[in-house]
């Protein structure tokens, strides 16, 4: 099996060098592309990859880069802008990218903005990631002086400046049009679409924004074809995805593996199952975001489709699993909680809405929940859905609450009823 | 045209709107919040949801924010659907979780928009039972108070303070619930336009704070139509009484001048009319000492002192109305009439008015200024002497920007998309003055230079526009080639707007100016010239004509002349204080009608109390020649009345026979367009008092108006009839018509389920745009369009300025600079003390230090100011603040000497 994406990656140890990169296949991605190819076949050829972002939302990666304006009229500056702002709860995937194969990243950024006709590279990257904003760093240094940035790249004609910008650490930021406007200094508050950043992006500018993993399979597709790239997993997404479990199993982790592999082989061969003593209750397949999965749904692939079937999203491919020893109103309190403080701020129901659930499921948790607190939270699951608030993030939110109230609702009427919570 | 289904009927409406304005538009109720006509769609607050359907067929819809969806043809939405109108139900009731109850003591409650979108939204009870988050509220300053705790984070105020005024003391802070507007740190707000908070907040976090000493609801306000008396601009309010103060200035819709805004000193600048200085009642002179008077025993001692002595002159006044000062010149006669301006406004208004009348560039209306596509300003700083047209300036950007998305096909209500691509971009604007100006951030271009340097520069880009040779003697290569790029700049546009005006003291800057906009408008008849003047209604004097106060003087001087009535005018503000004691002490008979003591009422025998703006009714002609009625509000106390029904009193008691029957406004008017056809206009200004709406006067009181039997309880137990108003429709009652009225007589913005200035929508023929039956004024010049002009030939007059001499010229404050307002104890806290600007370097050269006292030596005498350092200023040009309160009067600009003070410290 074919892990293109961690190849090089070699637990506990540096992410290779420029020159060992090379040596492992390195950079010839980016030499094909801007050597053999106009930038529009490379965005044909990644349109016909089938690639989705890997950022959660699975938007068809060439075909964001084909809405950027082409050409003699088109504006002059236009920027790429690889999202590393990895503030998805129980999300590491993007970290491990980061981490591990830095130039990785780099080449795919250099094709993506050949691809486009980019002039300036942007990687945004979470405050936290202090290990990978030093690796970057020396990254981005060393592809300079290898003549992979900068001026006239690979006498291609092509010049890319790149630059590293560690954010101030909002889980905004990862909406694209936050994160630029966070990079433009402003409040971290996401833009009104259409436009979208494509057409009017960082600085009024088309900009691309990408995921870390997305970039970072760009040079393995350019380097190898789309029909080898396809031919890595069966699913209707193609390509490899890096998993993620997290909570009581006994091997939490990361792995890449084709794209739609099941929940129970992620969960049983490569997290080992769960941990001792505890049992099995609910996931949530792709961040904190996501509507929770159970029991039934362990045999789902995990691939766009599948899990949009079954009432969840693949999300960021990275799980959170839910055991029987830990209370899901809690559990679901706590993410809440987080998307309240998280909010920008514009937009009425996201705002107003969420701090009211997360006091609601405070109230349930410290016993004094009321009866119609259910009630009002149901009502809540419908009113911050997608297209009643500005951006994604109360929808996202709401994710989990609609299925915990579904799945485990009466573990909730069991907090109201008994004035407390059964786990404390 | 396109065609929209609202809840299955079809309705036609104009392209490139929002579903939200369309349907205001149309007449139907949707709640909003973020949205505002003049600062376009956000979606932020979620309020004017509504339900969209894709086809016919579609039963299930999805919800969309009417604001943001364009109204394009066939969309198919339902106002009335019911998860729609749950979504809007829970808006509010999100809104309310952190909303105090406090209404009954909010200044807002009302007119709070608020209030008015929760009974719309239909929510009534809340299920929110936790503990709501506060705030601390901040000190901003005499204008505006502040309580966070009422905030429904629409960020109207954010978006209006810093993206449409351009202030940069305001934000908004923190995040998620507790986000928070106001300042870094607490303390006076900046922003010349700050008071637009109070009416662009939705409910009560930013209220008035004059309004606050003496409070008053909205609907026990008597309010009348008024015009602003503190700028050229005449900007459209609304004044509003109570218990015969003047309680509040609030903002009078008008298209096509102030839009939906006012600057601070129009909102602010009211409280003169309160004022203890204010003249209520007859005084004569009797042993040098002023004794009250009865207003028969006033006019029988003026008819003995007039019928004593020669003939008297008139001394109009450029802030009384053209009724007031026509009346006087018909009391004394036309060849004694002298316009009340300084010797130097004289000769600018009227070379203003002359050249706007020639043409062939027509004036502009403000909204007309705020469209334009390239702008440039010759020696005008906007901000501090016409503040509506900087901010009309400001909005530059925006239709820069607009233009652009418009290819992106973002329509022009996209607010946030086009300030995304307008980014730091400047607007097609060029500032040449000698100052810098509040709009030089935004402008392309700045060039400070002295006032006859800046007429240099104007005089060669007028050359450049028309293919003549641009060298003018005397200018740098860097000067050519501006002036090249700024003719550039305005050939290119379709749209161009030159503005000048009296500012910085120069008739060449204005002549400059003239032959820029006439050059433009030879090829382009959309080119316009605008040309600021310094008071409410000193074009409309210099329409009316009449002599110089130097030739008052020399008349005076020659002997013949010794008595003089002098209208509404401090002559200690025209001219030095030496020259009016001179003119004053040769006169024997000096009457005074004014509504203010001065200077000049001091020294009058008799003092007739006039009534202010508030107080009787009057037309006013803007800057742009548009004539505008203002009406009375209130029935003052004392024996005040309009100075025009003194003057005629005057005249009959003294004896002059019926020479002046008015016995009402209309007749006076009608009498003033027969005398000087060129006023015929101001007929047009507003209906005559004899108007009626299905039978009745228009009531100046709401419906709703409380404590009418017990307001005068105190004094009488039956209620007086209402006082009568012979001068126009309107009634100081509540009874009369409540509807639409014609927009001249707009008492105030009420509608059903609209108790807060938004009202304003209903009164729209579409909402943003034109009020219903056209926009007020009468516009009484307008050029013909000709492509053969004569234009000036560009001489500069060449003031003479040694090589120890320094250029001092005129800085003027929005807040010190202008006669009335200044007595408001609001502006006058924010008014500057007597300074001289200089500019750093220069002040380095004296060795000053800031604050330190400068000796300035002028032909008037020497005097002594503390120091300011103004970077920007040109190399030895040194600014004087003018028309402070008390402040001396100099014309500027001077040529004088400037050095430290010997005792410069003690400054």
């Amino acid at each position: 099996m074919e892990r293109p994406l961690t190849r090089n990656i070699r637990l506990g140890k540096s992410p290779l060098h420029l020159k060992d990169y090379e040596k492992a296949g390195g950079y010839q991605g980016a030499r094909k592309a801007l050597q053999t190819m106009a930038p529009q076949e490379v965005t044909e050829l990644v349109k016909n990859s089938n690639l989705r972002g890997r950022g959660g939302a699975g938007f068809p990666t060439g075909m964001k880069w084909s809405f950027v304006p082409m050409g003699e009229d088109a504006p002059r500056i236009k920027y790429v802008v690889a999202n590393a702002d990895e503030m998805e709860p129980g999300t590491f995937k993007d970290r491990f990218l980061l981490e591990g194969d830095p130039q990785q990243l780099i080449e795919g950024m250099i094709i993506a903005a050949y691809a486009v006709q980019a002039s300036v590279a942007y990687i945004f990257l979470r405050w936290a990631y202090k290990r990978a904003a030093q690796l970057l760093t020396k990254a981005i240094a060393e592809a300079y002086q290898a003549g992979y940035l900068g001026q006239n790249i690979l006498d291609s004609g092509f010049n890319l400046e790149m630059h590293l910008h560690t954010s101030a650490g909002r889980y905004m930021c990862g909406e694209e049009t936050a994160l630029l406007n966070a990079l433009e200094a402003r409040r971290a508050n996401p833009r009104a679409k259409p436009p979208f950043p494509p057409v009017v992006g960082l600085w009024g500018k088309p900009t691309v924004v990408n995921n870390v993993e997305t970039l970072c399979n760009i040079p393995h597709i350019v380097a190898n074809g789309v029909e080898w790239y396809r031919g890595l997993s069966q699913s209707e997404d193609r390509g490899t995805k890096i998993y993620g479990i997290s909570g009581r199993v006994k091997r939490p982790g990361v792995w890449e593996l084709p794209m739609g592999t099941t929940i129970r082989e992620l969960l049983q061969e490569h997290a080992g199952g769960m941990s001792d003593g505890f049992t099995f209750r609910g996931l949530l397949p792709g961040g904190a975001s996501t509507d929770f999965l159970v029991e039934e749904h362990l045999d789902v692939n995990m691939d766009f489709g599948s899990v949009q079937k079954v009432g969840s999203r693949l999300g960021t491919g990275t799980m959170i699993i839910l055991d029987d020893r830990t209370c899901p109103v809690g559990m679901v309190h706590n993410l809440e909680r987080f998307f309240a403080q998280e909010s920008c701020g514009w937009c009425t129901p996201c705002r107003d809405g969420l701090p009211w659930v997360a006091r609601i499921l405070q109230g349930l948790e410290q016993g004094e929940g009321e009866p119609g607190d259910l009630e009002i939270l149901d009502r809540h699951t419908h009113l911050l859905g997608l297209g009643h608030t500005f951006c994604a993030l109360a929808p996202g939110a709401i994710e989990p609450l609609q299925s915990a109230l579904h799945y485990f609702r009466e573990d909730f009427q069991r907090h109201i009823d008994d004035k407390c919570c059964p786990w404390s | 045209m396109a065609t929209i289904y609202l809840d299955g009927t079809p309705y036609e409406v104009e392209d490139g709107q929002n579903l939200l304005q369309a349907c205001l538009s149309l007449g139907f109720n949707i709640p909003y919040f973020c949205w505002h006509p003049a600062l376009h769609s956000v979606g932020a607050c979620r309020q004017c949801a509504v339900k969209r359907f894709k086809n016919e067929e579609d039963q299930k819809g999805e919800i969309v924010m009417a604001c943001m969806t364009p109204a394009v043809d066939n969309t198919r939405i339902s106002i009335n659907d019911t998860e729609a109108r749950q979504f809007r139900a829970s808006i509010i009731e999100w809104l309310m979780t952190n909303h105090p109850h406090d209404c009954p003591v909010c200044d807002e409650g009302g007119e709070c928009h608020l209030q008015d979108m929760t009974v719309m939204s239909g929510h009534g009870f809340r299920q929110f039972r936790f503990a709501k988050r506060t705030f601390r509220n901040q000190y901003l300053g005499p204008f505006i108070n502040h309580e966070m705790n009422r905030c429904i984070q629409c960020y109207r105020c954010l978006r209006f303070y810093h993206n449409y005024a351009g202030g940069r003391d305001f934000n908004v802070f923190g995040c998620h619930h507790h986000v928070y507007f106001g300042r870094h740190r607490e303390g006076v707000l900046e922003n010349e336009f700050s008071g637009n908070l109070v009416e662009i907040c939705p409910t009560g976090v930013f209220t008035d704070k004059t309004v606050k000493q003496h409070y008053t609801r909205k609907w026990d306000l008597q309010t009348a139509p008024s015009v602003c008396v503190h700028c050229s601009l005449g900007c459209n309010i609304i004044a509003g009484e109570r218990y015969g103060r003047l309680r509040r200035i609030r903002n009078r819709y008008n298209h096509e001048v102030n839009g939906y805004f006012l600057c601070d000193r129009g909102r602010y600048g009211y409280e003169f009319v309160n004022s203890d200085r204010r003249l209520r009642q007859p005084m004569v002179k009797a042993k040098g000492t002023f004794k009250p008077v009865s207003k028969e025993r006033a006019l029988e001692h003026l008819a003995t002192l007039l019928n004593a002595g020669n003939s008297p002159v008139g001394i109009g006044s450029p802030r009384a109305s053209l009724e007031a000062n026509f009346a006087l010149r018909a009391l004394v006669g036309p060849e004694r009439f002298y316009l009340g301006f300084s010797d130097l406004d004289f000769q600018l208004v009227r070379a203003a008015l002359k050249i706007l009348q020639q043409g062939p560039a027509r004036s502009p209306s403000l909204r007309e200024i705020g469209s334009a596509d390239a702008v440039l300003v010759l020696g005008e700083d906007l901000t501090n002497t016409a503040p509506l047209m900087a901010l009309a300036l400001h909005q530059l950007v925006y239709g820069n920007a607009a233009r652009a998305a418009a290819e992106l096909q973002i329509p022009v209500w996209n607010d946030a998309a086009i300030r995304e691509i307008a980014q730091d971009q400047k607007a097609p604007l060029v500032i040449a003055a000698p100052t810098a100006t509040k709009l030089d951030h935004v402008a392309k271009t700045t060039y400070r230079a002295s006032p006859d340097e800046v007429a240099r520069l104007g005089f060669a880009v007028a050359r450049c526009l028309s293919h003549e040779p641009v060298v003018v003697e005397g200018m740098a290569e860097e000067e050519v080639s501006l002036a090249q790029e700024i003719a550039q700049l305005l050939r290119q546009a379709k749209r161009p707007v030159v503005i000048s005006g009296t500012g910085c003291g120069s008739e060449a800057v204005i002549q400059a100016a003239a032959n820029v906009a006439w050059s433009l408008a030879a090829s382009n008849p959309a080119a316009g010239l605008s040309l600021v003047v310094p008071e409410c209604n000193s074009l409309g004097l210099a329409l009316l004509g009449g002599q110089s106060l130097e030739a008052a003087c020399q008349v005076v001087q020659a002997g013949g002349v010794d008595s003089m009535i002098v209208l509404e005018n401090d002559l200690y503000r025209r001219s030095k204080s030496a020259a009016v004691d001179d003119l004053l002490s040769k006169i024997e008979y000096l009457v005074v009608i004014d509504h203010l003591a001065s200077g000049t009422t001091a020294k009058a025998q008799v003092v007739l109390p006039a009534a202010t703006f508030a107080e009787a009714a009057g037309t006013l002609v803007s800057n742009e020649g548009r004539a505008q009625r203002f009406f009375q509000v209130f029935v003052p106390e004392g024996e005040v009345q309009a100075s025009w029904r003194w003057l005629r009193d005057i005249s009959r008691t003294a004896g002059s026979g019926d020479r002046e029957p008015w016995e009402n406004l209309d007749q006076l008017v009608s009498a003033l367009a027969e005398a000087l056809p060129v006023f015929q206009g101001i007929q047009k200004a507003a209906p005559p008092a004899a108007f009626r709406l299905m039978g009745e006067k228009i009531a100046r009181q709401s419906h709703r108006f409380t404590g009418r039997t017990a307001m005068l309880a105190n004094i009488t137990v039956h209620e007086p009839k209402p006082e009568d108003d012979p001068d126009s429709p309107l009634a100081f009652s509540m009874e009369g018509y409540q509807g639409l009225v014609p927009p001249s007589l707009i008492t105030r913005f009420w509608a059903s389920g609209w108790n807060s200035v938004q009202a304003v929508n209903k009164f729209q023929s579409e909402v943003g745009g034109p009020l219903r039956g056209g926009d007020p004024g009468s516009r009484l010049i307008e050029p013909e369009k000709t492509e053969k002009f004569s234009s000036f030939d560009g001489i500069l007059p060449t003031m003479k300025i040694g090589s120890d001499e320094w250029l001092i010229v005129p800085v003027h404050h929005i807040f010190g600079s202008e006669e009335l307002s200044t007595v408001s104890a609001a502006i006058a806290e924010r008014s500057p003390k007597p300074y001289v600007a200089l500019n750093p370097e220069d002040a380095a050269s004296l060795e000053l230090d800031e604050g330190e006292k400068v000796e300035l030596a002028l032909d008037d005498g020497v005097f002594q100011f503390p120091s300011r350092f103004v970077s920007g200023l040109p190399h030895k040009v040194a600014g004087l603040p003018v028309g402070l309160p008390g402040a001396t009067t100099f014309k500027l600009p001077a040529v004088g000497k400037v050095k430290g003070a010997a005792d410069r410290a003690e400054g």
